[in-house]
């Protein structure tokens, strides 16, 4: 406290923290004041998730204190951080689904009535918490029935109800809906009404610029300083991110692009099976398909790829009609699909990048009909691993290991291998630090450079609107709109995504 | 590697002990007998460790042993099929049997453990209910074909010979060991196992590489079968088999296969099944150990095996974290 200012009201002080002799934070100071909304940012691995941790008594810090209200607090594990009202909403939802919201809310510390549990008293007290965070719904509820956005509500009604005056929340929306989102920036609000702390993070810079009071920066473990509420700006906090002057996102040169490689004509999927779906990519063309989260975006690349079946459709390739094709066909076509989910369907995260990169290879380039070809294999993980500059210790160090920007690199480098001319990507670069990103999207412009087709589906608007040469925004299974660079604009897609009018070109097209 | 010479070291340990403890440990007709049940259970083995490679699990081993060890004798004995004729059906069944548990597996998607657990029970009914509970035998014919497995190969100079089993398995193994590590059908089955629907996802038709490991277990476990009652003469229908496929399970994890699935060598494998037989072969011979407790003495080493292998993992895994930072 070296002036006059008010002691804040959670704070740290040189926290450090070293894993296995690596130094994941180095002197950290954070101050939080009551009832703010602060946000804490950095590049993936800048060390936020540790300062989180430490602060919610996850894991004990080397060194520095932590002092809640000017007196030091000792946190021994999360049940001492949760009596002084901090609580952890982590990014990966820890609620049983067997289970229904009220047994949820009192997991462990379940009210009794004669040794039994009291099941009423559960469901008058959850309702309670559950009207604090705006849920209508019965306590009595399967989890596993509600959307991603109603179990992390449940996630804060349950912090809500161990008394937490500070909330911290580890990327919330990395799963939510736009819709999902902005319910949860009206809790955060009336939370915040009521006195609540909220630590926010999220890679989302603008969710900061509309929720956050104060922002804290972090850079490889150390303080990269600070923004106040009216300091908050985009290529602001981009840049302390960063350490250097990003002007714009990405700018990419625009060109004519050639042939038509992708025709999708009438094509329905289960997820939306009443709106059939067409579109054309052709080469050099990146399309961004833009939508909310359920908008059927995902199904239409896997229909399209062949790991799932369509209802009914064409899918036209360079002239030639897939019919019930499976991936194989649709690799032998030159396609190829980056998907959502880079460790369930992307990579084996135990083999290394060379069995990684080599396996859609092994078929084409087999050796007398049965053998894999083990030094192409190599050749092709080298190739990828020096061009796409992928980070590891050798290619046989398991996949698991490297961070998510050199995972996904791998996850790309395995379909350049292949040289595919239709590159399909769902969100190419969730979870992706800013750096690595960059690469990635440098990636797609020199392959759309080099004529492939790029059809890439994003929740990031700054992506879409940077990287497509033409947004398709889907909305409920069914393409509602095609907006080309000139009139794509933020407004304009969430309009079309929520909903609204359908563009009369599009609307001529189906007929 | 590593995981070979831990497991070989062990073989060689459990040897030497029961070598310094029981004098007839080391009597060539101990040695050849013991070197024939090991290359025969390490063939049920190696089928088994397809399945597991895969990330399945096969229960029915022993009653696919016990099915076709009974048919053999009694279609050649009761239905006085010919030779070629009663191998072609034997191989036929037990390829049959193999496809079944793959199909019901992938494109029923029902679970292997069920599946193979309903033919553990299926398959011994059947056989007592075709042989009608009576012992099957080769009467003292067919010596040519018994001597399969009970020939051998005699070393020149020596008293002592190679059984054909032990051949038969250096074969089987030559072939796997290609087949699982230079082939693209080996490779799928390793990257299935580790997380399938990244591999379906790289173009690679699952089902059919799934339905492939069944097969060749089935295939095995058939020629296991064959083998076994070439070797001893007749099969009891009630108990012929009987527990074989745990042996072959047991081998298979405590050669370094992983039941979740992705991880073994077939070597390894082969070693772990001899482990298994070493161990039997010292429980009886070795007056200190009451041959009631075998079971006991065998569940304690597979237990200590594993136990020892994830320490070595959790270490190396701590390792392989460190250097990536």
């Amino acid at each position: 406290m070296t002036d006059s200012k008010p002691v804040p009201f959670l704070q740290a002080r040189g926290l450090t923290k070293s894993f296995s002799g690596v130094k994941a934070l180095r002197d950290i100071n954070l101050e939080v004041r009551r009832g703010e909304v602060h946000a804490v940012i950095g590049e993936n691995g800048a060390g936020k998730s540790t300062l989180m941790k430490i602060l919610a008594g996850v894991q004990p810090q080397d060194e520095g204190q932590i002092l809640i209200d000017g007196s030091e607090a000792l946190f021994n594990g999360v049940e001492q951080a949760l009596q002084q009202g901090i609580a952890l909403i982590h990014q990966e939802l820890n609620l049983a689904d067997n289970l229904d919201v009220g047994s949820n809310i009192f997991l462990g510390r379940e009210p009794t009535k004669y040794g039994l549990i009291d099941t009423k008293r559960i469901h008058s007290e959850a309702t309670k918490y559950l009207q604090m965070v705006g849920l209508k719904i019965h306590p009595r509820t399967l989890v596993e029935t509600l959307t991603i956005g109603v179990q992390q509500m449940i996630e804060i009604a349950k912090a809500l109800s161990v008394n937490a005056r500070v909330l911290i929340m580890d990327e919330p929306t990395s799963s939510l809906s736009q819709l999902e989102t902005e319910e949860l920036f009206k809790v955060i609000a009336k939370l915040k009404s009521q006195g609540v702390t909220i630590i926010y993070i999220s890679h989302r810079l603008f969710e900061i610029k509309r929720i956050a009071d104060r922002v804290t920066i972090l850079r490889d473990g150390a303080n990269a300083g600070g923004l106040e509420k009216n300091e908050i700006t985009h290529d602001a906090m981009v840049e302390a991110m960063v350490g250097r002057d990003i002007s714009q996102f990405y700018s990419r040169e625009i060109r004519e692009p050639g042939e038509n490689l992708l025709r999708i004509r009438g094509l329905r999927t289960r997820a939306w099976p009443q709106h059939a779906v067409n579109l054309e990519v052709r080469a050099g063309e990146m399309v961004g398909i833009a939508g909310l989260v359920g908008a059927g975006r995902t199904e239409l690349l896997r229909a399209i790829f062949g790991v799932d079946s369509a209802l009914s459709g064409s899918i036209t390739v360079s002239n030639d009609e897939l019919v019930n094709h499976d991936c194989r066909t649709a690799i032998n076509k030159g396609m190829a699909m980056v998907p959502e989910d880079r460790k369930g369907e992307g990579l084996i995260l135990e083999t290394g990048s060379r069995n990684n990169i080599g396996l859609p290879g092994l078929d084409q380039h087999r050796i007398q009909k049965f053998f894999a070809n083990a030094a192409r294999e190599k050749l092709d993980a080298q190739r990828m691993t020096e061009e796409m500059r992928i980070k590891t210790t050798s290619d046989l160090q398991p996949v698991k290991y490297l961070s998510g920007g050199n995972q996904q690199k791998v996850v790309i480098g395995k379909w350049l291998s292949m040289n595919p001319s239709i590159l399909l990507l769902d969100e190419p670069t969730r979870g992706v630090d800013i750096g690595a990103k960059q690469e990635i999207y440098r990636l797609m412009e020199e392959l759309a450079l080099g004529g492939v087709a790029i059809l890439f589906v994003s929740s990031e608007m700054e992506e879409v609107l940077s990287m497509s040469d033409r947004v398709l925004v889907m909305h409920e299974g069914q393409i509602t709109g095609e907006l080309d660079r000139a009139n794509a604009s933020e407004e304009a897609i969430m309009h079309l995504a929520t909903g609204g009018q359908r563009s009369v070109l599009i609307e001529e097209e189906n007929n | 590697m590593k995981k070979i010479l831990g497991i070989f070291g062990l073989l060689i340990v459990i040897c030497i002990a029961t070598a310094l403890l029981s004098d007839s440990f080391l009597k060539s007709f101990n040695i050849e007998n013991l070197i024939r049940r090991s290359a025969l259970f390490g063939i049920l083995s190696i089928g088994a460790a397809f399945v597991i490679i895969t990330a399945g699990i096969d229960l029915s081993i022993g009653s696919v042993v016990c099915l076709i060890g009974c048919l053999l004798p009694w279609m050649l004995v009761e239905c006085e099929m010919s030779v070629p004729m009663a191998l072609t059906m034997v191989t036929a069944i037990s390829l049959l049997i193999g496809f079944t548990h793959g199909f019901l597996i992938t494109k029923v998607k029902l679970q292997p453990f069920v599946v193979t657990l309903c033919g553990l029970l299926f398959y011994r009914g059947l056989t007592r209910g075709i042989v009608q509970d009576q012992t099957q035998g080769f009467r003292g014919d067919f010596s040519s074909l018994r001597t399969l497995s009970q020939g051998e190969l005699s070393i020149p100079g020596t008293d002592f010979g190679i059984p054909n089993p032990c051949l038969i398995l250096m074969g089987v193994t030559i072939v796997a060991i290609i087949l699982l590590n230079f082939t693209i059908y080996g490779r799928y089955m390793l990257a299935l196992g580790r997380n399938e629907t990244a591999t379906r996802f790289s173009g690679v038709n699952t089902d059919r590489i799934t339905i492939l490991a069944y097969v060749i277990c089935g295939l095995l476990s058939g020629l296991g079968g064959m083998l076994f009652v070439l070797d001893v003469g007749s099969a009891q229908p009630v108990d012929f088999g009987n527990f074989y496929e745990l042996y072959a399970i047991a081998g298979a994890v405590l050669g370094g296969c992983s039941l979740r699935g992705g991880q073994g060598t077939i070597i390894g494998v082969v070693i772990g099944a001899a482990v298994m037989q070493v161990l039997k072969n010292t429980i009886t011979l070795v007056d200190a150990i009451p041959t009631n407790i075998e079971y006991a003495v065998i569940g304690a080493v597979i237990l200590g095996g594993v136990v020892t292998d994830e320490l070595v993992k959790r270490f190396a895994a701590n390792r392989g974290a460190k250097m990536a930072k």
